[in-house]
């Protein structure tokens, strides 16, 4: 292990950080404003990553693809609000829980009969196929350096956003104390339908950018839906600025621990065990956070109900 | 964050109203012993096996609702429990020893550590933290079945020789179907009857006011430590079933969404009913076997249903079969 490998793999942690934050970010206001637990989260994220797949496939523009996927999860979106998520505010999460897993399976069977059962690969754009050299020993992928630019611009968006405008201290008044909010006359189930919107727009986003670096295919969503709700928790459910820090915090102990601890415990133990634990504890090692964090904090980093 | 507040509130099944109610459970307990002997003649042998892992899963799943329903406690992280005792057996067989009931026991022990162990730090929180810590450990040990690579890690584990029930046992094709049986009806008996006991009624006070059975006296972490490390016990015991029946573990048994389908079958079946489990897993599984059959899109149907239920019968099928003797 050289500082260049640590490095590089920082910086993947980094992109992958991001990544759940777009995904955390709408999740956690979702769950703060309107206290509903939304499984569904994760198909939206697959919609968008299919979607943008395809479209650049059949048009070769990776931005307008990107758009196009956004638009339609926001769609999609507003549907399954209308119809199903609408209906659940006033049901306890265990309700919640069920109907948005009964929307997973309904998603899931749906992208199948679009576009088969079988992974698609989503092409990287060819301008950014090539590294860059960040360093002189250091070429790294230009494709994950727009992945965390992005992040980093959206991150910012949200931040102003949510802090600075007239609508993003309606969402906090909402995640503050929904009730109260309503006392004071917001209309939080409008406030509400926005973020949900938002929310979807990001895990679209966050789909179309992770395409091109993973394999989109069905059950994608469910997969990166756990680690996001851990994002959630620790960071504090409804704090947005919660989630941004819990997310670059488990994007970087996963990517870390699945880069660096094989060779660590391979220094220390007899091989054969190391090859054993290595994956393991690289794989449980945002539990094991997220245990001791609620452990010391309760209510996560950042409570968002003070 | 109170998934409990809207639980519904099931009072003791105790005295029933006699008649068709009472005899309904021995009805059907014989029906399902007489099954693999019938069963020939109408060339239904295939399902046999069917039926047998629906008994299975019925273990499991009233064991879950055990502590869902009763409990209040929506623990996300059941098939984590099945996962252990599953791996039990294969640690056994794999050892050298080809005892089913050997096996099966060490499987509830193993799996009672696990569940006593993970539910000491679970318990201590609640609501949707209840929900993620008990998902977190299913995680935990689901990683740790990918690692175990003398066990297959990713791929899985065969047992290719059948365990061994003993003696003349094993020269009867229908043994472990019986065996299963059983064990799925002593764990239903024995669900009922904790549910109508001293410690059944004391954990339901707990769902509904926790802080008021505190100050009653009750040890109330005690009371649902006990309650969810017994019901891990028992999908531990489910797991090590579901290892011999379908001779073969691997890690995606123990993978989140197959806590959520568990946790699906028991509120479709209806939570705090005695018949939850049973219900929730006959429909759900037998829902699966038939649209199979007919489509490779059957997740849908199921989602739908799963919706609807969530709707219109948010109680549970057993609720609207008008049972009255099951809640007052």
């Amino acid at each position: 292990m050289d500082a260049i490998f640590i490095i590089e793999q920082l910086l993947n942690g980094l992109g992958y950080g991001f990544m759940l934050f777009l995904l955390a970010a709408g999740l956690t206001l979702v769950f703060g404003i309107m206290d509903t637990m939304n499984l569904a989260h994760g198909s939206l994220f697959m919609a968008g990553a299919y979607i943008a797949a395809r479209v650049h496939e059949s048009s070769g523009s990776f931005a307008g693809a990107v758009l196009i996927a956004i638009l339609a999860t926001v769609l999609i979106a507003a549907v399954i609000e209308i119809l199903i998520i609408r209906r659940l505010y006033s049901r306890d999460h265990l309700a919640q829980v069920l109907a948005t897993f009964g929307i997973i399976l309904l998603a899931d069977d749906a992208v199948k009969a679009i576009w088969g059962p079988s992974p698609i690969m989503a092409p990287t754009p060819p301008a950014l196929a090539g590294p860059v050299q960040l360093l002189d020993a250091l070429p790294y992928p230009s494709y994950r350096l727009l992945m965390i630019a992005a992040g980093l611009l959206v991150a910012i968006g949200l931040y102003l956003l949510v802090n600075h405008t007239r609508v993003g201290m309606l969402v906090r008044a909402g995640a503050s104390n929904r009730a109260m909010a309503e006392f004071m006359g917001v209309r939080v189930g409008r406030v509400f339908s926005f973020v949900f919107a938002l929310g979807a727009a990001l895990a679209a986003l966050a789909g179309a950018l992770m395409g091109p670096i993973s394999a989109v295919q069905i059950g994608m969503g469910e997969a990166i839906l756990i680690p996001a709700l851990v994002v959630i928790v620790i960071g504090g459910i409804g704090s947005v600025r919660g989630a941004f820090v819990a997310a670059l915090i488990v994007g970087l102990v996963d990517t870390a621990g699945r880069a660096f601890l094989p060779p660590l415990l391979r220094a220390v133990l007899p091989p054969s065990l190391a090859a054993d634990l290595g994956p393991a504890m690289a794989g449980i090692a945002m539990y094991v956070l997220m245990a001791v964090i609620l452990t010391l904090k309760p209510a996560g980093l950042f409570p968002a109900r003070a | 964050m109170n998934a409990s507040a809207s639980l519904p509130a099931s009072a003791p099944a105790a005295r029933r109203g006699g008649g068709f109610g009472a005899v309904l459970p021995w009805l059907l307990l014989a029906l399902l012993a007489a099954f693999p002997l019938i069963a020939p003649h109408f060339e239904l042998e295939y399902y046999v096996g069917f039926v047998r892992r629906l008994l299975i899963v019925m273990i499991a799943a009233t064991s879950l609702n055990f502590i869902l329903g009763y409990g209040g406690m929506v623990a996300l992280g059941h098939a984590g429990f099945l996962g252990v005792g599953a791996y039990t057996v294969v640690a056994l067989v794999d050892a050298g020893f080809s005892s089913a009931w050997l096996a099966w026991g060490a499987a509830l022990v193993v799996t009672a550590a696990f569940a006593t162990l993970i539910g000491a730090v679970s318990l201590r929180t609640r609501g949707v933290y209840f929900i993620m810590i008990t998902l977190a450990f299913a995680q935990m040990l689901y990683y740790l079945g990918v690692s175990l690579r003398t066990y297959g890690g990713d791929d899985g584990y065969g047992i290719y020789t059948p365990l061994s029930l003993g003696g003349w046992l094993d020269a009867q094709p229908n043994a472990f179907y019986w065996a299963v049986l059983a064990l799925a009806a002593l764990i239903f008996a024995l669900g009922s009857r904790l549910a109508v006991s001293r410690f059944g009624l004391a954990l339901m006070g707990i769902r509904d006011n926790e802080t008021r059975m505190a100050a009653l006296g009750f040890p109330v972490f005690r009371l649902r430590l006990v309650a969810f490390a017994g019901a891990g016990a028992v999908a531990g015991l489910a797991g090590a079933l579901l290892a011999s029946h379908n001779g073969f573990v691997s890690p995606s048994m123990m993978h989140w969404t197959e806590s959520a389908i568990l946790i699906v079958m028991v509120v479709i079946g209806g939570m705090g009913n005695r018949w939850g489990g049973v219900i929730g897993v006959g429909l759900w599984l037998t829902l699966e076997e038939v649209l199979k059959m007919y489509t490779e899109y059957w997740h849908w149907p199921l989602g739908l249903l799963l919706i609807a239920i969530v709707f219109f019968a948010p109680r549970g099928l057993a609720a609207l079969f008008g049972s009255k003797g099951e809640r007052a």
